[in-house]
């Protein structure tokens, strides 16, 4: 016998009121990961011992822009999904676990909003 | 949460380590090294958009010693959490849960995550000489 409501069921949005949303938008951006890093690493590798303006003439082209700044904001969010199983996993006291969600995401964001705006600075610069 | 001094059911040290267990944790510290790691890598953005001066210089931390240690260090975590990872995702599809299926690409994963690795930095090598 359960005793969940019918409509509450239906829902299916469980105790933490969000349901698998967390889940599914974790296996969503590893599977957008895949191809992303596997481009940019074989690019890197590809790129040994290239100088500083080969390196600006890589990144100021749209598609390697756009695919870096993709990178960096889905591996990020992806970064933070991860984090934030780990410390709800670890850290259990409640203040404790609120800042480290606190601080992890917050520097999440710093990085991500560092590397975005350093590839726009880098394009539009010319 | 208190726990006073109750007793704790037996916890991971009476288990003995099995391949699909150790793949598991490692997945998860993986995961986190290369969070980790992507501090350089943002940093390395930045100090390319902040100009040649500061950026040879983090180029030549970079290509030091420990520079590529830690770079061969998180191009391996980042490996295996890539490989192991598409291991998840095929089981997260319902497939490959049997527990010969289980070990099988868990044995892949390592095998990939060896050539992976040694194949980008042989790459690398090849390309920019030592």
């Amino acid at each position: 016998m359960s005793l969940r409501t019918p409509l509450g069921r239906a829902r299916g949005l469980g105790s933490a009121k969000d349901g698998s949303s967390h889940w599914w938008a974790q296996r969503l951006t590893s599977l957008a990961l895949v191809p992303l890093v596997l481009w940019f690493v074989f690019s890197v590798a590809l790129m040994t011992g290239a100088d500083y303006v080969q390196f600006l003439e890589w990144v100021q082209s749209p598609v390697v822009a756009g695919l870096l700044i993709l990178l960096i904001s889905v591996g990020l969010l992806h970064s933070q999904q991860g984090m934030q199983v780990v410390i709800e996993d670890y850290v259990h006291g409640e203040a404790s676990k609120v800042l480290s969600l606190f601080l992890s995401l917050s520097v999440h964001v710093v990085l991500g909003l560092t590397g975005i705006l350093s590839i726009l600075m880098i394009l539009f610069r010319g | 949460m208190s726990r006073g001094n109750r007793p704790l059911s037996p916890h991971l040290q009476v288990y003995r380590p099995q391949l699909t267990s150790v793949l598991s944790i490692l997945f998860r510290i993986m995961g986190v090294a290369t969070s980790v790691g992507s501090i350089v890598l943002i940093w390395w953005l930045a100090a390319a958009a902040s100009g040649a001066e500061y950026f040879e210089l983090v180029q030549s931390f970079l290509g030091s010693w420990f520079g590529r240690l830690l770079l061969f260090g998180w191009t391996f975590a980042l490996v295996f959490h890539l490989c192991n990872g598409i291991r998840h995702l095929y089981w997260d599809a319902g497939k490959g849960l049997e527990l010969e299926t289980a070990y099988a690409s868990g044995k892949a994963v390592i095998v990939f995550t060896v050539i992976i690795t040694l194949g980008l930095w042989g790459l690398a090598y090849a390309v920019g000489g030592a």
